[in-house]
């Protein structure tokens, strides 16, 4: 594998930059109790306990590692509320709000890209359409939707509606206009002459369509729809700020709260993780869609 | 001949390492520039020729034999700056201006600020688009555009001028008018001139020196010195001798094609 | 073909000629009568006005453009005059929602009229361009006014544009406080040390074949994570203030930029590259005449994300902790107190700050790449 060496390099780069910085940044809390205990400390000590502190400024990966662990295989088959011994997931385990979040983007997702897709087609085939409401369609990828987040949230909640749907909706509108935009421009993709060869086979309109504008479009919607679905599970993870119902980015802010770092990082690396798997999957699709469409390079 | 020898090339090979296997471009390619020939490179697509333009520039490089240009390895004369090289698109930089492009070898060359303007005038009137220095590439037509690119190759003194089908994307009224001014050109500068083409007429038109290719492997399969003189109008391609000179050249073409 | 001999126009000037007279009579008798009358009429009279005057000029006998351009503009303004009556209107619900209806489509044939018309050059143009999305934009803000007085929302769920607006009107000064501790402290330094570095480690990285093979992909993944997490960890490394919120710009746009950068600087073609060999340019003049200019493109591309990312950073940001002001702050705390017409102005105010930041880029690379294919023909 010719391209996995220079990124394996590069990742065991980071990965050492970060255990280097492991060690500056949780000296000084190290440094504070060994002043207080009234004894000097040397540098391996200090080197070996900036690896292993309870709440570090930063944690060191294999921390991270450990947390993750813990938080998923761990507690659902050893911990009492675990799905092992409960039968249910347990709320503490990261498997157990990783599916909340995870729900929330799928649902906003599916919406926002049925209703993207919709759109994009009534822009390309109405000019009124076009031209009123594709300028909208491009300056709001401008602005930062994402502050609507704690306001649909706390509204909903407020007239009673709850759970997934509202979390659901952010993802949703936020998913919706990157897909807007790529399939409007996947389904123009045609040049005139492809529309020109149509018209002398006199097809009719939805051949046009099916035959010609919706494969042509399909690289630029896949493109769009990786940007929706990372957008999407960003803004199901700012929507559960401010309702605390469960999900990632509670965990993020209940870490933030109690100084708990390695439930911060944990977390964050649990979204990471999502994040890279739904991308992952949606590019996975494509590779196949475009391959079977004789598109792929 | 009696002229010096500018480009010589021995036993030269040529082989491309792809994933179907090695590809001999070029196969025991022997042959000799002298100083101030026009030299056309003929043949079918697949034939080499590019390729042998693009080894004497240093753009590829020879699996064996000996090449030499100016009497000094290819690498040696590109870095003395020995030749301009004019490829089949323009390639202008679209963010600067018709002037600012010829410029642009100067200035990564070093020339002085006053002698840049005044060569970048001079080889710009040489190939008639003065008062076209301040527009854009993308605001001329493409005969213009490939002008400005001989223009820009000739900016600088080199005494050999290579072009890799200089007019192979443009239409034959501006070709003809191109091919003219390229000898008028030619006998202005007395440059040497290595010229890749697919065009029969304009290949004879041209050259003092036609060199015959075929493919698999890319090889010489004849060259012909040209009898026609120096001064040629446009209907000289109408005589007797330019349609022999023609006629031995397809023949050539085609006993390429027997041997596959 | 000449229009006045043609006898539908002057079949339909005559229909609307005594329409006019007869709506001028109703609404003067309704008037001596009581004025308020007038109020009750003036959406009837103005949807009416407008279909008519839609309705009748769009034949291809009247294509000149001046008399169409003053018949659309005749029809907006009765849609106007009838929409802010229909307004004062709204406690008689079931009529308003059909005169909303009615109002919706009259305003979207006025758009589509406008959309089939032919585009035309110049400062025209660009107003034409500006009509539809405007006229789409206000009647959607005058579809929510309505639906807020008509159905009688309670302010907690949505406020109506009107009260947003005095809102916005009556605390500039906390607005302002607001935008330049979020834009002006935390976004913009966080976007000028984030895509400036991004960009720096962008030459390094092309100068070296390795890095890029390597950078390349793990920027592309970094740069598909929400990163947004970050803010968190940020906020307690570097407190409160604005710097957590710069620190999560940088964190947010790195990547982005990066990726962008690396792309642009390799994205030369081999004839150009070729050309600069033959010319023996070195490294840094390659870079300098070549491919610094042809990567603009993809470093503005880069910069556009950017700006969008840098702003959402810095307000997400605050939602962690800040001081107690800031945009982030500012809509966290009013939803908690539900004063959701503040938390309105807050967005709009954001919404508004988003487009100009992105708008002033977008300017700046017509600028600079006003010789790329996709900046030429505007």
């Amino acid at each position: 594998m010719r391209k996995a060496g220079p990124v394996l390099a590069v990742v065991a780069v980071l990965l050492a930059l970060w255990y280097l910085a492991v060690i500056p940044m949780n000296a000084q809390w190290e440094r504070d109790q060994a002043a207080r205990a009234g004894r000097e400390i040397g540098f391996a000590e200090l080197v070996s306990r900036t690896m292993g502190q309870e709440r570090p400024v930063l944690p060191a990966p294999h921390q991270v590692v450990a947390e993750l662990w813990n938080s998923t295989w761990v507690e659902e088959i050893h911990g009492r509320r675990g799905w092992w011994n409960s039968g249910t997931l347990s709320n503490r385990s990261l498997i157990y709000h990783g599916w909340i979040t995870l729900t929330a983007t799928m649902l906003g997702f599916v919406i926002g890209t049925g209703g993207g897709i919709l759109l994009a087609v009534g822009i390309v085939h109405n000019r009124a359409m076009d031209a009123s409401v594709m300028p909208w369609a491009i300056a709001s990828q401008t602005i930062p939707i994402i502050a609507l987040a704690p306001m649909i949230i706390v509204v909903l909640n407020s007239v009673g509606i709850s759970g997934v749907v509202p979390k659901a909706i952010i993802a949703a509108y936020l998913s919706f206009f990157p897909v807007v935009v790529g399939m409007v421009k996947g389904l123009r993709a045609p040049d005139a002459m492809q529309l020109d060869q149509m018209k002398t086979w006199s097809a009719p309109g939805s051949a046009v369509f099916w035959r010609l504008r919706v494969p042509m479009s399909m690289p630029y919607l896949f493109a769009s729809l990786k940007v929706g679905i990372a957008a999407a599970l960003v803004g199901t993870i700012v929507g559960e700020l401010p309702v605390q119902q469960g999900g990632l980015g509670v965990r993020l802010l209940s870490g933030s709260y109690y100084g708990q770092t390695v439930q911060i990082w944990a977390a964050l690396f649990a979204a990471a993780i999502l994040a890279a798997s739904l991308v992952g999957i949606v590019g996975w699709i494509e590779r196949r869609v475009l391959r079977r469409m004789g598109m792929a390079g | 001949m009696s002229l010096p020898a500018v480009i010589e090339a021995k036993s030269l090979n040529l082989v491309f390492q792809t994933s179907d296997g090695p590809v001999h471009a070029l196969k025991d390619v022997n042959l000799t520039i002298g100083k101030g020939e026009f030299v056309s490179f003929i043949g079918p697509s697949g034939c080499g020729k590019t390729t042998l333009l693009r080894a004497i520039a240093d753009l590829e490089h020879p699996t064996s034999g000996t090449l030499t240009v100016n009497g000094m390895s290819p690498e040696a004369a590109r870095k003395a700056r020995a030749y301009g090289y004019v490829f089949q698109a323009a390639g202008l930089y679209p963010w600067r201006t018709i002037a600012g492009n010829v410029r642009l070898p100067l200035e990564i060359m070093g020339y002085p600020k006053a002698e840049q303007n005044q060569r970048v005038a001079r080889v710009l009137e040489l190939v008639e688009l003065k008062g076209f220095e301040r527009k854009f590439p993308w605001q001329l037509s493409g005969g213009m555009q490939q002008r400005a690119s001989i223009a820009r190759a000739l900016a600088f003194d080199a005494d050999i001028l290579l072009m890799d089908e200089p007019f192979g994307a443009l239409d034959e009224i501006v070709r003809d008018r191109l091919n003219e001014e390229l000898l008028k050109l030619w006998a202005a500068t007395g440059k040497t001139i290595g010229f890749v083409t697919h065009s029969i007429p304009e290949a004879v038109y041209l050259s003092t020196k036609i060199v015959v290719m075929s493919p698999r492997p890319g090889r010489i399969t004849d060259v012909i010195d040209s009898t026609l003189p120096r001064e040629r109008p446009l209907d000289i391609r109408d005589s007797a001798e330019f349609i022999a000179i023609a006629h031995r050249v397809r023949e050539g073409l085609r006993a390429g094609h027997v041997d596959d | 073909m000449s229009a006045t001999t043609d006898p539908n126009r002057a079949g339909w000037a005559l229909t609307w000629a005594s329409f006019a007279a007869l709506m001028v009579a109703v609404t003067l008798a309704a008037g001596l009568e009581n004025p308020s009358h007038v109020m009750g009429f003036q959406p009837v009279i103005g949807l009416f006005g407008a279909l008519m005057l839609g309705l009748g000029p769009f034949r291809p006998q009247l294509a000149a453009a001046g008399p169409r351009l003053a018949m659309l503009a005749a029809v907006a303004a009765c849609l106007v005059f009838g929409a802010f009556g229909l307004l004062d209107w709204a406690e008689r619900s079931l009529i308003v929602g059909a005169m909303a209806v009615g109002y919706w489509l009259a305003a979207w044939m006025l758009v589509a009229r406008l959309a089939a018309m032919p585009a035309r050059g110049g400062l025209l143009g660009r107003a034409q361009a500006l009509v539809a999305p405007l006229v789409f934009g206000l009647t959607l803000i005058w579809a929510w006014q309505l639906a807020v007085q008509a159905l009688g929302v309670p302010r907690v769920i949505l406020p109506a544009p009107a009260e947003i607006g005095a809102r916005i009107a009556s605390s500039l000064p906390i607005l302002w406080t607001d935008l330049v501790q979020t834009f002006g402290r935390g976004a913009l330094s966080g976007f000028a040390i984030g895509c400036g570095s991004a960009f720096l480690f962008a030459l390094v990285v092309d100068r070296f074949d390795f890095l890029r093979r390597g950078l390349l992909p793990v920027g592309n993944f970094l740069a598909a994570l929400p990163i947004i997490g970050t803010a968190p960890i940020f906020v307690m490394w570097f407190g409160f203030d604005w710097p957590s919120k710069a620190a999560v710009v940088v964190a947010m746009v790195f990547f982005p930029m990066l990726v962008n950068t690396v792309q642009g600087l390799a994205a030369t073609d081999r004839m150009q590259r070729d050309l600069m060999h033959t010319w023996s340019a070195g490294w840094w003049q390659s870079l300098m005449f070549l491919r610094l200019p042809a990567a603009m493109p993809f470093v503005f591309n880069g910069l556009k994300i950017c700006a969008t990312l840098a702003l959402i950073g810095a307000i997400v940001a605050e939602f962690f902790g800040s001081p107690t002001y800031g945009m982030g702050f500012r809509i966290s705390t009013e939803v908690g107190r539900l004063q959701l017409d503040m938390v309105w102005a807050e967005i709009a105010t954001a919404a508004l700050l988003g487009s100009a930041f992105y708008g002033f880029w977008a300017l700046v690379e017509r600028r600079v790449t006003f010789w790329h294919p996709s900046q030429r023909g505007r």
